[in-house]
């Protein structure tokens, strides 16, 4: 049903193609990037598609968000409140009893030490009214700024970027710019992975109006594969390349002038800066590590090229000169004019569901509330909207500030709502063992165990997931959605919202009793208007009025919305009309580029850190989904080459990497898409996962001045390789407990759990692990001495229940995995778990490439040698990368490969001599 | 002389025994050298030869005796073959190249083959005559064994090839059976403990109760067999003892002949015996020390000796066997080094539940051994491999798992 809705299908048509919205679907917003895709959830949400009518996806979904409904599970919720016992245990407490405890806690804490002696770390998954709700608490009734998000870890530099520029956090553009630029620059972002929607929308204006494509990253990515012209920069250059562009704009008059006077200041000093760092394509070329050739043709189009949107995300970001990197950026883009126009504006990607709603709130560190700042009037306006008693006066502490000072006993309460900072945040080990020395330390959560909650909390409270809540997120482009619940919650889960509330009442504060998450989007919606008058960009008073039933079936809209028309906009900025003083743009003079830290003997490589294509943060969601698991199921760590070689590194064998904060083991991917000295390493997994493979662990802390913003592409790193004698993996219906020394990382798979394993055991512990996981007498097994290996099932009734496979090299469990899936096993079926071999009803795909489709490699490579030369051909033959689209770039990298390898082989026919080596040590995943 | 000689323009051959070797024997010679010979066979039993290993299909009633005759009278008519069914050679003069038959008949020879096969061992325990104590060799004792009543309680005495065969075929004509081993598992010289165990369950399955370490001592009856006693004490009430415990070659008339001859009629590669004119194929004969107990090794030895007798090139070095148990739904296949133990290194699969187990011994990359339980799929290229010691290390695999695994029965 769902595979043939999914179908492919020209983005026009989809309005067409698909059945009438029916009573029984909810429409709702999907809960990963920020995208802000719009979805179709069913009653019970086994089925979740795209929603046609959502302007952000027009009815598609990447591979995550087609298995939203894989995610829906109760396994492992938090489901009641808990209070940790003296033996360390949780115990379920009642409602009343945790809230007067945290308020109880709070109101002590407060009274003893101040106000700043008190934090709450909040997530970008939270919905605007959840956010709305916990700030106002801190800001205004509790009197501390100590308000910080995981935004903080994923957009702060541009938020600072565009502040220092526009004078207000406000993207100029919309989505409709990628598909009306005629030059799009993807500047650290690996969009076909991160944010597969908007990247396939680039790449349909690509094949539609050959729009060109450059994408610059330290690697060479997904996205890098699918470009007119792939920069891959140093790490930390990328303001030398947009100083060089603004001076090369310069010399060859490509600027704005008009614009220029108009709406903008500081050009001068910006260009002075620029011809310092970067005075022409050669020194450029020397500070970014890129050839003079390239950096011309990209400098060349830039400048010949009006409609150019630049789009940046993480690669920016995470940086400790985050800020001035977006700067950089936006400096060529108000210098030309290409600011809120149509195909022409700066773009920032952002990472979360509800960053941007966050941002609008004001639920950070360094603002107050609405766009607005702890300047004296506005302090005092939110003071008189919220009748405040005890307003926060000045900043508070930011993430890594934050955890600095939980660390050196300053803050004593804290709590931590829907993240997972032990392991997301730079240095985590140092911030989890932080975490043990709060006096208060509560968790809003929908799970019952993560990093953090198991790094000391006191106090669990069950928080409704997505699905469950309902309220308003902010997507990229300043669209608001709502997200709309189409499930009971489960147990005793409570809105966030309506914690934060609970928890003010009885701290004795009013204006906490709302009744709805309306009522807080009103408030909301009203402070945005408050006073406002034009002067603060976030406007959105023309829904301060909606009546309950117009808030349920509010329409994605773009702010401003003011109370004149109620409509929205989709670009600012094209005629100035900026925030800042005089309502001038202020181009930014950047510093020198630099990193943080520096390379050491011990430390020789740099370690860059960020996500997968199929996975989500933490894996909390997306771990749920079985599909989701098998596109890169273990940790890993990507080495070029020649460091490899160096290191004694061995592809699919284990590496060890230490940085001076902490060290993980992961699967070494020995591949030439990372540049030589620069290591690569997911984020997603934790202790809930794996067994040492927290990458959050390994980041350097150094932080942007201006936005906070760790920089956690750049860590000082060391790999040393590990050889463990034998490895494989394990199926079981139920989780299992391995020993120390054993390696592992869990994934969900179809009806269990999909364990990869690695160790140093005797054969006779490895027999304890799966005795003791085995849950039935009926056993197959196979040991071949000849290879040092051994495997087997057990059974229940037709079903297997556990399967277990061990060599001294890696295997694939591709067979095991949809035999395990089956509730039916025949003889045959039985023996080809032991086998590898797949008997005459199956086939062996090879390693999963397409998610939404379920296509395997080997697929791929059959369609491909049947003639398919094209993502395109290959998606007409078997449907891969028709759906989300984010499988493509990797077909098109089969594509080359088996290409290259025909060629080679035309060549070794004609001349022996010749032959050159395939790229046949490209594989997709391992 | 007699009338029986009367065909003086060939060379006379004297086959004696006329079962499953004489038959291959005879075949090939005709084949390869038509006219050359002429030919006599002379068998004890009152019937054409048959094919033995089936009997114990014609025991199970999945076949009848006419089922396994090997040769129709008319081929034997038609290769120029004379045969005497249901004589008896009584003596052998290997001076005068003569044979004394029954009867008092003699025939005069220019080359003799013994052919005798082998007879049935009983275990020399007290009460192994008595009335209702049979074995398991022939189409005689297939028949006394066809008449045991559904309600009479057997117990087989032996559990290798021979008494699992027995056991089940009477279990298959709802005997009430019990199989008496006295080694801790079944087949202990084709199997390994694993695959025994495996064979046990499969064999439980088909109704025979199994008693291992089971040694009988003592068989007990006034007239009549009633009950057998064990050595640890045991006493079993049972209507009929079947003896399963191995053969003895015939090689009587062989030493009364004055031949060499060992546990059998000992001959060299060249199936020669120590006496000129005189061979011997088959289970009477033995070999290098080796008195072989199945029919592959007595087919090659009869094949080699054709081609010397016709004139050709060959000669037998020795057979690699291998072991098929023949019971339905019970498949086994044994061969060479199965046990594996030393420097060898052992491929195990097992699957208890659906009766399959499979073993591959490897040493140097060579396969010396396999065990086949359950699923005996590509048996016969393990044995190959076995033979010919080819490297085995790029097709391990498909070896351990066979060719297309819906085959296993």
């Amino acid at each position: 049903m769902l595979d043939e809705v999914l179908a492919p299908a020209p983005l026009e048509s989809l309005h067409s193609s698909i059945a009438p919205v029916q009573a029984t679907t909810t429409r709702s917003t999907c809960p990963y990037c920020g995208v802000g895709c719009g979805v179709l959830a069913s009653a019970n949400g086994a089925d979740v598609i795209g929603d046609p009518a959502h302007p952000a996806n027009f009815g598609r979904l990447c591979s995550k968000g087609s298995a939203l409904g894989e995610t829906l599970g109760l396994e492992g919720r938090l489901l009641y409140p808990m209070r940790r016992q003296s033996d360390g245990a949780f115990a379920r407490v009642s409602w009343d009893a945790a809230l007067d405890e945290a308020a109880e806690g709070f109101r002590r804490i407060v009274d003893k030490h101040g106000p700043d002696a008190v934090a709450v770390y909040l997530s970008g998954q939270l919905l605007t009214e959840d956010y709305y709700v916990a700030n106002k608490l801190m800001k205004g009734f509790i009197g501390s700024a100590n308000v910080d998000t995981n935004s903080r870890l994923c957009m702060a530099s541009t938020v600072a970027g565009h502040k220092r520029a526009f004078g207000a956090d406000v993207v100029p553009g919309c989505y409709e710019d990628l598909d009306e630029a005629d030059l799009i620059v993807l500047v650290g972002s690996n969009a076909a992975w991160c944010h597969p929607v908007l990247f396939q929308r680039i790449m349909r204006n690509k094949e539609e109006r050959g729009a060109k494509l450059v994408v610059i990253d330290t690697r060479r990515t997904p996205t890098a594969e699918s470009a007119d012209l792939f920069l891959q920069i140093a790490p930390g250059a990328d303001q030398a390349l947009f100083c060089g562009l603004l001076v090369y704009l310069a010399k060859v008059a490509a600027f704005d002038i008009d614009y220029i006077g108009r709406h903008t200041a500081g050009l001068r000093q910006a260009l002075l800066a620029a011809q310092t760092i970067a005075p022409t394509i050669e020194a450029t070329a020397l500070s970014t590590g890129l050839r003079e050739v390239d950096i011309a043709s990209f400098f060349g189009w830039f400048a010949q090229t009006p409609r150019t949107v630049t789009c940046f995300s993480q690669g920016v970001n995470q940086s400790a000169q985050g800020a001035d990197k977006v700067n950089a950026i936006i400096n060529c883009h108000l210098a030309t004019g290409r600011v809120g126009k149509p195909g022409a504006s700066p773009f920032s990607l952002t990472g979360q569901p509800n960053a941007m709603g966050g941002r609008e709130v004001g639920g950070l560190a360094n603002s107050l509330a609405a766009h607005m700042g702890f300047e004296p009037a506005n302090i005092d306006r939110v003071r008189r909207f919220w009748n405040a008693p005890r307003m926060a006066t000045r900043e508070g502490l930011k993430a890594v500030q934050m955890f600095d000072a939980v660390s050196r006993g300053d803050i004593k309460a804290l709590w931590v709502v829907g993240t997972n900072p032990a392991a997301s945040l730079p240095n985590a080990n140092a911030a989890r063992a932080a975490l043990s020395k709060l006096e208060l330390f509560i968790v809003s959560d929908n799970v019952a165990s993560n990093d953090t909650i198991n790094s000391g909390a006191h106090l669990l409270l069950p928080a409704q997931a997505w699905g469950e809540k309902n309220g308003a997120v902010t997507n990229s482009e300043r669209r608001i959605s709502r997200q709309r619940a189409f499930m009971p919650a489960p147990g005793e889960a409570r809105a966030d919202w309506a914690i934060f509330a609970d928890v003010g009442r009885r701290m004795g504060f009013a204006g906490f009793d709302y009744l709805s998450s309306a009522d807080v989007f009103r408030e909301h919606a009203a402070l945005s208007a408050f006073e406002n008058n034009g002067t603060r960009a976030f406007d959105i008073g023309g829904l301060a009025r909606l009546t309950d039933a117009e808030y349920d079936a509010l329409e994605p809209a773009q702010w401003p919305i003011d109370e004149s028309d109620g409509k929205g906009r989709a670009r600012l900025f094209a005629e100035g009309g900026f925030f800042s003083p005089g309502g001038r743009a202020k181009f930014i003079a950047l510093a020198k580029p630099t990193l943080a830290t520096t390379l050491t003997r011990d430390f020789p490589l740099r370690l860059n850190t960020g996500r997968i294509r199929d996975q989500w943060h933490t894996m909390t969601r997306s771990g749920a989904s079985p599909r989701l698991a098998r596109h890169l199921p273990e940790p890993f760590v990507e080495i070029h080459p020649s460091d490899a070689t160096d290191l004694g590194v061995d592809d699919g064998g284990f590496a060890r990497v230490a940085t001076p904060y902490g060290s993980c083991v992961l699967r070494a991917v020995i591949t030439d898409r990372q540049p030589a000295g620069h290591i690569f390493a997911p984020i997603h997994w934790t202790d809930e996962t794996a067994a040492d493979a927290r990458v959050g662990a390994l980041v350097a802390p150094f932080v942007d001045p201006f936005s906070g913003q760790p920089e956690s592409k750049a860590t000082p790193a060391i790999v040393t390789p590990l050889r463990l004698a034998r490895q494989g993996f394990l199926l079981s219906r139920n989780s299992i407990t391995l020993p120390e020394g054993v390696w592992w990382a869990r994934v969900a798979v179809a009806n269990g759990y999909g364990y990869r394993v690695a160790a140093d055991l005797s054969d006779d512990d490895w027999t304890d692990v799966i005795r003791a996981a085995a849950a039935s007498e009926d056993v197959i097994h196979l040991i071949d001495e000849t290879k040092d290996q051994f495997s087997g099932a057990t059974f229940l009734g037709d079903r297997a229940t556990l399967v277990w496979a061990l060599s001294p090299v890696a295997q694939s469990w591709d067979l095991a995995l949809e035999l395990f899936a089956r509730d039916r096993l025949d003889q045959s079926e039985r023996l080809s778990l032991l086998s590898g071999r797949s008997g005459r009803q199956l086939t062996n795909d090879g390693p999963l490439v397409c998610s939404c489709f379920s296509i395997g490699q080997k697929q791929i490579e059959a369609a491909i040698q049947q003639g398919c030369r094209s993502a395109l051909d290959v998606g007409k033959a078997t449907r891969a990368g028709s759906n989300c689209g984010s499988c493509r770039p990797e077909i098109q990298r089969l594509i080359k490969i088996s290409l290259a390898a025909e060629s080679a082989m035309d060549l070794a026919r004609a001349d022996k001599t010749s032959m050159k080596e395939g790229a046949s040590d490209e594989t997709v995943g391992f | 002389m007699t009338g029986l000689q009367d065909c003086k323009s060939r060379e006379k051959l004297v086959v004696v025994g006329a079962g499953m070797a004489a038959t291959r024997f005879v075949e090939e010679l005709t084949n390869r050298a038509p006219d050359r010979y002429d030919i006599l066979v002379i068998g004890d039993e009152p019937r054409l030869a048959y094919n033995r290993v089936l009997l114990s299909s014609v025991l199970a009633g999945e076949m009848s005796v006419d089922d396994i005759e090997l040769k129709p009278s008319q081929w034997w008519r038609a290769a120029g073959v004379e045969v005497l069914s249901g004589r008896k050679v009584v003596e052998i003069n290997a001076a005068a190249r003569r044979i004394l038959l029954d009867k008092a008949e003699s025939v005069d020879y220019s080359k003799i083959v013994l052919a005798t096969g082998s007879r049935a061992a009983r275990l020399p325990i007290e009460g192994a005559d008595l009335p209702g104590v049979h074995v398991f060799r022939d189409v005689t004792d297939v028949e006394a064994l066809s008449r045991l009543g559904r309600e009479m309680r057997a117990l087989v005495i032996g559990g290798g090839l021979l008494g699992l065969e027995a056991a089940y075929g009477l279990a298959r004509r709802g005997v009430d059976v019990t199989l008496a081993h006295v080694m801790d598992r079944l087949m202990e010289r084709q199997l390994d403990a694993a695959g025994a165990d495996i064979l046990r369950r499969l064999v439980e399955e088909k109704g025979v109760r199994v008693l291992l370490n089971a040694n009988a001592t003592r068989i007990c009856g006034g007239g009549r067999v009633e009950k057998v006693e064990f050595a640890d004490g045991r006493m079993i009430p049972v209507g009929a003892v079947i003896f399963a415990v191995g053969i003895h070659p015939n090689a009587d008339l062989a030493r009364q002949a004055g031949l060499d001859v060992g546990r059998g009629v000992k001959v060299d590669d060249a199936l020669k015996t120590s006496e000129a004119g005189v061979f011997a194929i088959g289970e009477c004969a033995e070999h290098r020390g080796v008195c072989y107990g199945l029919v592959e090794p007595a087919y090659e030895q009869g094949r080699v000796l054709a081609m010397r007798l016709a004139g050709q090139d060959a000669s037998y070095g020795g057979s690699v066997v291998s072991t098929n148990l023949k019971v339905s739904g019970v498949r086994v296949f044994s061969a060479g080094d199965y046990l594996g133990e030393g420097d060898a290194r052992r491929i195990v699969c097992k699957d208890p539940r659906m009766g399959i187990y499979r073993k591959l011994v490897v040493r140097d990359d060579r396969l010396v051994g396999a065990i086949l339980v359950g699923d005996t799929n590509g048996g016969a290229d393990i044995l190959d491999l076995i033979r010919s010691g080819a490297d085995i290390s790029s097709q391990r695999d498909q070896l351990l798992f066979g060719a297309p695994m819906q085959e296993a029965a």
